[in-house]
């Protein structure tokens, strides 16, 4: 006992349970510090946004410059609202995910079934590679593909590329990694059966691992709703509604990137960014949800 | 059997349109960087002027080269002692814990804010504070860049890290305890080095992310097209200089951002690769 004790001694007089304990505090705080972003992010865009917010704001477009000076002006609230916006995102956001899914999918589908040959391990690379690429880039990419060469300007369509290719790696990864926490056995007793390769693809491995795929789905739709620099590059923006891929489109973070130009305009930035935050949010909170239940 | 053949098929062409794509965006690249390598050479890379003046056009990426460099070492360097903090608090300390649980999710939430809101706080937030501290100017610079590119980063390099860290072996950590070691001497000797490998590719991967983003830099960085002198300095970035410039360019400008972008993607890609060995030479 008493050689605990003097070993106990000994330990506070080097420090090293007071070290130990010190670190530990550490850790908690710089932890806490850590999350205090996220908390004063949403508290700000929260104080500052939901005033704007109204059915006005979502079903109207967006006003111009001089409206939106006399309401200020006039002390009112500013008219209008990013309809104009909501639309665009919508649009380009769904073109983006009709083009990424099925190529995801189905590459996805293509290195679960080749592991470890050469070839499934190249394109496993490259779209490793293809994800880390900066979406500002992915934005260069379709201006000299879509906006130079098919619609001959600024268009949805070139957002839709852009953000397709942004979403493409993630797919495939989230598709592989799903097929691969299926059974062997499911897919082994469907051919077994003779069921051709290409239903057991689309009635064992795909509903088996739907909400996997959903996840991923959701998650990269999840990023891309927020992108605004290759959108910048190749969408443009617009006042209206536009319905017409070929035409340049708004989408909702452009708008908050031309409300942030527009000193007139700056109140509708904090709304903008409040609406595409809890969308982006509810997204990944749903898909997280998704994932949960599966494991 | 016939359509087992063409179900392949399928599948083979659909992985080959990936390889397809990848091997276009850098024939694209290219194809568009060409003229401003064929009018400045090499030293196009090396050079600091940027001048759009019609007639006297010259234009250089070194000062969004060094630009972006010194904003994401710095960034790194503002974001290790918070990520590698709460990588401990995850991975060690409380793992498994709700409270670790809720904290995990709050830093994921992190990765889902766009980036052009960080850079709405960021200006109407952050900027305004450090002028407050007395950091002198408008608030602007690379400083006031890196500081939210860190921010921004946290979730990378810390879910990577938490995840090696709560794979070491328990009988491992459970020896050094036996031997009387205190916790934080675990961690030292046992965990760290152990996790070592892991906790180095994720900040890799979270520097490559730092060096692309574009708007909370755009909106935070001073846009100016000169090699900054110090971390206090404005400057510009590769991503953001393309985003600052792009509206009005065309001809011999066009053409130099075009090769910005691209060693914008041969630099992010060669970050990624080393990231994404590391990893695989662990596994």
């Amino acid at each position: 006992m008493e050689s605990i004790q003097a070993l106990k001694n000994q330990d506070h007089s080097s420090g090293r349970l007071l070290k130990d304990k010190l670190v530990l505090i550490g850790v908690v705080i710089l932890s806490l510090v850590t999350i205090s972003p996220i908390m004063l992010i949403i508290f700000k865009l929260v104080m500052e946004g939901y005033r704007q917010i109204s059915l006005d704001f979502l079903i109207q477009n967006t006003p111009d410059t001089f409206e939106a000076m006399t309401a200020v002006a006039n002390g009112e609230k500013i008219p209008g609202g990013i309809a104009n916006g909501i639309v665009g995102t919508l649009v380009m956001v769904v073109l983006a995910a009709v083009i990424a899914i099925p190529v995801g999918v189905l590459t996805g589908i293509y290195l679960y079934e080749n592991q470890g040959k050469m070839m499934a391990n190249l394109t496993r690379n490259v779209s490793d590679i293809l994800q880390g690429v900066p979406s500002i880039v992915l934005g260069l990419i379709s201006y000299l593909w879509v906006v130079k060469h098919v619609t001959s300007g600024y268009s949805a369509l070139a957002g839709s590329v852009s953000l397709a290719i942004m979403m493409l790696p993630m797919i495939v990864r989230s598709t592989e990694e799903t097929l691969k926490m299926i059974p062997q056995t499911l897919k082994e007793a469907a051919l077994a059966l003779g069921v051709p390769y290409h239903k057991v693809i689309l009635r064992v491995l795909v509903p088996t691992g739907f909400s996997g795929l959903l996840t991923g789905i959701l998650l990269g739709i999840s990023r891309i709703l927020g992108e605004t620099a290759p959108l910048l590059l190749t969408a443009l923006g617009s006042s209206r509604i536009n319905l017409d891929i070929s035409e340049p489109t708004s989408a909702i973070p452009l708008l908050i990137w031309e409300f942030y130009n527009d000193p007139n305009m700056i109140d509708l930035i904090w709304s903008s960014s409040l609406l595409l935050m809890a969308i982006v949010l509810i997204l990944n909170i749903v898909s997280k949800q998704l994932a949960g239940k599966r494991n | 059997m016939n359509s087992d053949k063409i179900t392949k098929a399928v599948l083979f062409s659909v992985s080959i349109l990936i390889l397809m794509l990848a091997a276009g965006m850098v024939y694209s690249l290219v194809g568009g960087a060409v003229p401003a390598f064929k009018a400045f050479g090499w030293q196009f890379i090396f050079s600091g002027e940027w001048n759009p003046t019609e007639g006297r056009e010259e234009y250089g990426a070194l000062p969004f080269i060094v630009g972006t460099l010194m904003t994401s070492f710095a960034a790194l360097l503002l974001c290790l002692p918070l990520s590698f903090s709460t990588s401990l608090f995850l991975g060690e300390y409380f793992r498994g814990t709700r409270v670790a649980r809720i904290l995990g999710i709050l830093v994921d939430l992190l990765a889902g804010i766009p980036s052009i809101v960080y850079g709405l706080w960021g200006f109407y937030v952050l900027r305004p504070a450090l002028i407050e501290l007395g950091f002198g100017g408008r608030g602007f610079g690379i400083f006031t860049a890196s500081l939210i590119l860190a921010i921004m980063i946290i979730p990378y390099a810390t879910s990577l890290s938490n995840e090696i860290i709560s794979m070491v072996p328990n009988d491992l950590k459970e020896a050094a305890y036996s031997l009387g070691a205190t916790r934080l001497e675990v961690i030292a000797t046992v965990t760290i080095p152990n996790a070592r490998s892991g906790i180095v590719a994720g900040y890799i991967l979270a520097f490559g992310r730092a060096l692309g983003e574009t708007m909370a830099v755009t909106m935070l960085v001073g846009n100016t097209n000169v090699v900054p002198s110090s971390f206090f300095d404005t400057g510009n970035t590769m991503a953001s200089v393309i985003a600052n410039q792009f509206g009005e360019a065309d001809g011999l400008k066009l053409s130099s951002l075009i090769a910005i972008g691209l060693l914008l993607f041969l630099i992010t890609g060669i970050i990624n690769a080393v990231g994404k060995l590391i990893i695989k030479k662990m596994n």
